[in-house]
């Protein structure tokens, strides 16, 4: 009999695969995510990253494999339940409510589980939990001076800012980001890192990212994926000097 | 906020004291358009905040109207004016909701339209439905004793229910349900995402459209006095929708305008021309490509743009 | 008493049928597939078609130019319809879109009461095809035997164009992901135009051979559109085969049922669609539902 030397994992992806016809975006892929920690996922376009979120999260059935999280499967569950075990995902093209206000975009992310969500009567503005909520989300992300702003006239920044001030508002125990910081100026890529960094430890990251300054300074360890598997994995500076890393990444960037 | 209360106020005053001043043809149109108008309303709850569009909603007037038609001759009392046609309305919009709404988009458009002809091809071949002629004869219920035959009496019985209605529609988009169905609207992806079980979000707004729709049915025919199976035809569905653009999507007041326009222009149209279709088709054609957010939208400043 | 002969001539009919709601269908699916949109005003054009031909057999009394020019002529107002209103409507969404469309059909529908009168016009069937024939025992009008032939060689036609050409492959494209074949650098805009209007011209072509069965009038558009939706429902929006496949099967359902259950003869479409959605609520040739 062997003990368990370790918790065991936050989140374990066991030979997921995802196909598409002919096309195997995930050809099996396996790694364990420790409670607590910060993981980037890299790796050239078109690797499975997103796909891999997407399988997590419950956007698409996986074709095989298990995932287990907080010690229960939810591989091929839908979204909904998913994110009410306690994973939220930012995604890589902004999806926000863009007719609705900064507050009210966060407010309802932070409503998600709350009791009360099919009241027929009474007033939204007496539901403080979820409205406190979204203000401390507002200023976790710097958006506390935006409040009343509709989504879709912030800037694109403010708005990458607001897409995983959502995420973050349903008070995830797992955040996926997916290249929160992409298209953004040097300025606001480095706002977001420090935002990023400021998180408490009780949220576990993993965050797809091609900004590699961002990687190293998130990042405990990086799971480097091409062609739908993982490669390798490590620290930033061991996976950094990986040969096979560099080749993988040649012509890619 | 104080004007706009007077306002209202002062517009629902009007309505109520109408047939002391008007003639019978007058307040019927009127009392036409407060029937259209809450059956326009609660597809607008569909429409406009949960982004949801149904061909089919005629399917529930229907229903409604048909339950009243059957119950009220042999009982008419409140329970077969209201109750029942709304727990049938209810039953049919829970059953043709949950198979609808699996499917999104535009299969849902094309499902709730053929449930509303399915109901259509029921009645118009059912002899013990009145088939093509449909039921006639339904009297008008008797409410707390009193038969409300009179059309004083039968005005303010339906100004009671319409009025009821339309704060029940009005409390719910204010509750935290309809800033869900909100939130659906702008972006189900999302929503799904960060945890609501949105297909269930959506059949409840469908029985609760479905269950008003169904009233306004029964109102219908205790207004008429008769009901025949045209009341299913999809193209009794389209005709709210038409209401609901025309006046407003999203604004749950815009039905008002938009059945006070649509009837009076039938009214008035139908008599000088008998080109009526073509104006209707060409104003619904115009609107649509020229006014999406209809006359409230138009009153807001916001002309081409969607509210 | 169920004689081979009786099932054998109604089967026919319901193929007649079937065959004219797979050139309507044809047009439908395409153009859902492409702009997930569904045209509402589909139908009209089945009518227009009906009355192109009354028109042409007014000028000309030959049936077969009705024939070539009614689809021709429905082909243009699709086209103008699509470029007018349609085009300014991409960006909006299908909703807009659908409500156009159904405000068209009143629209439609006037304006043939206007021009055509109110009262049903009939197109008689050409001198060659006014006998019956004998096919396996039942006894056939000609005609119906002519449409189901001409039907058959459209769909032939249609599946080489789509599945052996370039053109066919674009269309695929377009219809399979408009957003994807945009970005390859296929004339996207050209391409909705020239789909519509062939589609509208199908529909066009089913009036105008309806003719002689069921006559024109104002109301047939609307009254055909609901098969039809049901026809694209139950084959896959957006599948040629499953349009085929569909319309077949709804058009033997419906005569059926007129025959043999003539008091539930109008529900037996419904049933038919009520069975494949709860089996297959994508249809049967139809993409699967995310």
């Amino acid at each position: 009999m062997t003990l368990p030397l370790l918790a065991p994992a936050l989140l374990t992806i066991d030979g997921v695969t995802r196909t598409f016809g002919a096309l195997s975006a995930l050809a099996g892929v396996s790694f364990a995510l420790e409670a607590r920690e910060r993981r980037a996922v890299i790796g050239p376009n078109g690797a499975g990253k997103t796909t891999l979120f997407n399988v997590i999260t419950g956007q698409l059935p996986p074709s095989g494999g298990r995932i287990v999280f907080d010690g229960r499967p939810i591989a091929g569950l839908p979204p909904h339940t998913v994110a009410r075990r306690g994973v939220s995902r930012s995604f890589q093209r902004t999806n926000l409510f863009p007719r609705l206000a900064v507050l009210e975009n966060l407010r309802l992310a932070a409503a998600a589980g709350a009791a009360g969500s099919y009241n027929l009567f009474g007033r939204v503005e007496r539901v403080t939990t979820p409205l406190a909520r979204a203000r401390e989300t507002a200023a976790a992300v710097g958006l506390a001076e935006r409040l009343d702003t509709v989504a879709g006239q912030l800037s694109y920044g403010e708005q990458r800012q607001l897409e995983v001030g959502v995420a973050l508002a349903t008070r995830p125990k797992l955040l996926l980001l997916d290249e929160p910081t992409a298209g953004m100026s040097p300025e606001e890529t480095q706002r977001m890192t420090r935002m990023l960094e400021g998180l408490p430890r009780e949220v576990t990251l993993l965050i797809i990212e091609h900004d590699m300054d961002v990687v190293a300074s998130l990042a405990d360890r990086v799971t480097v994926l091409h062609y739908g598997e993982v490669l390798t994995e490590g620290t930033f500076d061991e996976v950094k000097r990986d040969p096979r890393v560099y080749e993988v990444y040649l012509g890619s960037e | 906020m104080r004007a706009r209360s007077i306002g209202l106020g002062l517009v629902v005053a009007a309505v109520v004291a109408f047939p002391l001043v008007a003639g019978p043809y007058p307040v019927k149109l009127l009392q036409e358009i407060l029937i259209w108008g809450i059956f326009a309303m609660s597809l607008d709850l569909l429409m406009g905040y949960a982004g949801m569009v149904s061909f089919g909603h005629s399917a529930f007037f229907g229903i409604g109207a048909y339950t009243a038609a059957l119950l009220l001759s042999k009982w008419p009392g409140l329970l077969a004016a209201l109750g029942a046609p709304a727990l049938a309305a209810a039953v049919g919009a829970l059953v043709i909701g949950f198979l609808s709404i699996r499917v999104g988009g535009v299969y849902f458009i094309m499902l709730t339209l053929a449930f509303s002809q399915m109901f259509f091809a029921l009645t118009f071949q059912n002899a013990f439905l009145g088939a093509e002629d449909g039921i006639t004869s339904v009297p008008r219920p008797h409410v707390f004793g009193l038969r409300i035959a009179a059309l004083g009496a039968f005005h303010v019985y339906l100004l009671a229910i319409v009025g009821a209605a339309a704060l029940f529609l009005h409390s719910i988009v204010r509750a935290p349900f309809g800033h869900v169905l909100r939130g659906i609207h702008d972006n189900e992806e999302r929503m799904q995402a960060v945890g609501y079980p949105v297909a269930r979000y959506k059949l409840l707004a469908f029985v609760i459209a479905g269950t008003v729709a169904g009233v306004a049915g029964s109102l219908y025919t205790q207004f008429v006095g008769s009901i025949s199976p045209d009341a299913f035809l999809w193209t009794t569905s389209g005709e709210a929708l038409l209401m609901v653009i025309i006046g407003g999507t999203g604004t749950l007041n815009g039905a008002w305008l938009g059945a006070a326009a649509f009837i009076l222009l039938q009214s008035l149209v139908s008599s000088y021309t008998e080109r009526w279709m073509l104006i209707l088709g060409l104003t619904f054609v115009l609107f649509v490509l020229f006014a999406p957010g209809g006359i409230v939208g138009a009153l807001r400043g916001r002309v081409g743009v969607r509210s | 008493m169920l004689v081979v002969s009786d099932v054998f001539a109604q089967a026919l009919n319901g193929l007649a049928y079937g065959v004219l709601l797979f050139l309507l269908s044809v047009g439908l699916t395409l153009i859902f597939g492409m702009l997930d949109i569904v045209n509402l005003a589909h139908g009209s054009y089945y009518m227009l078609g009906a009355y192109a031909g009354v028109t042409v057999l007014m000028m000309t009394d030959s049936f077969w130019l009705a024939l070539v020019v009614a689809p021709v002529a429905v082909g243009l107002v699709g086209a103008v319809v699509e470029r007018l209103c349609l085009r300014p409507l991409y960006r909006r969404g299908p909703l807009d879109q659908v409500l156009l469309t159904f405000g068209l059909i009143y629209l439609f529908e006037d304006l043939v009461k206007w021009i055509w009168g109110g009262r049903v016009r009939s197109i008689p069937a050409p001198a060659l095809l006014t006998t019956s024939v004998n096919v396996l025992g039942a006894t056939v009008p000609s005609y119906r035997v002519f449409v189901i032939v001409f039907g058959l060689a459209v769909a032939v036609a249609l599946w080489l164009l789509v599945e052996k050409t370039r053109l066919g492959a674009v269309i695929r494209a377009a219809v399979f992901d408009s957003e994807m074949a945009a970005g390859m650098g296929i004339p996207i805009d050209r391409v909705f135009t020239g789909v519509f209007a062939f589609g509208a011209g199908l529909a066009g072509l089913s009036g105008v051979i309806a003719g002689p069965i069921q006559s024109a009038a104002p109301s047939i558009g609307a009254t055909i559109l609901i098969p039809a939706l049901i026809v694209v429902v139950v084959g896959g929006l957006g599948s040629l085969k499953g349009s085929l496949v569909g319309s077949l099967i709804i058009g033997q359902a419906e005569t059926f049922g007129k025959a043999w259950l003539p008091g539930a003869s109008m529900l037996m479409i419904y049933a038919v669609m009520a069975l494949v959605l709860t089996l297959r609520p994508q249809g049967l040739f139809g993409r699967p539902l995310k």
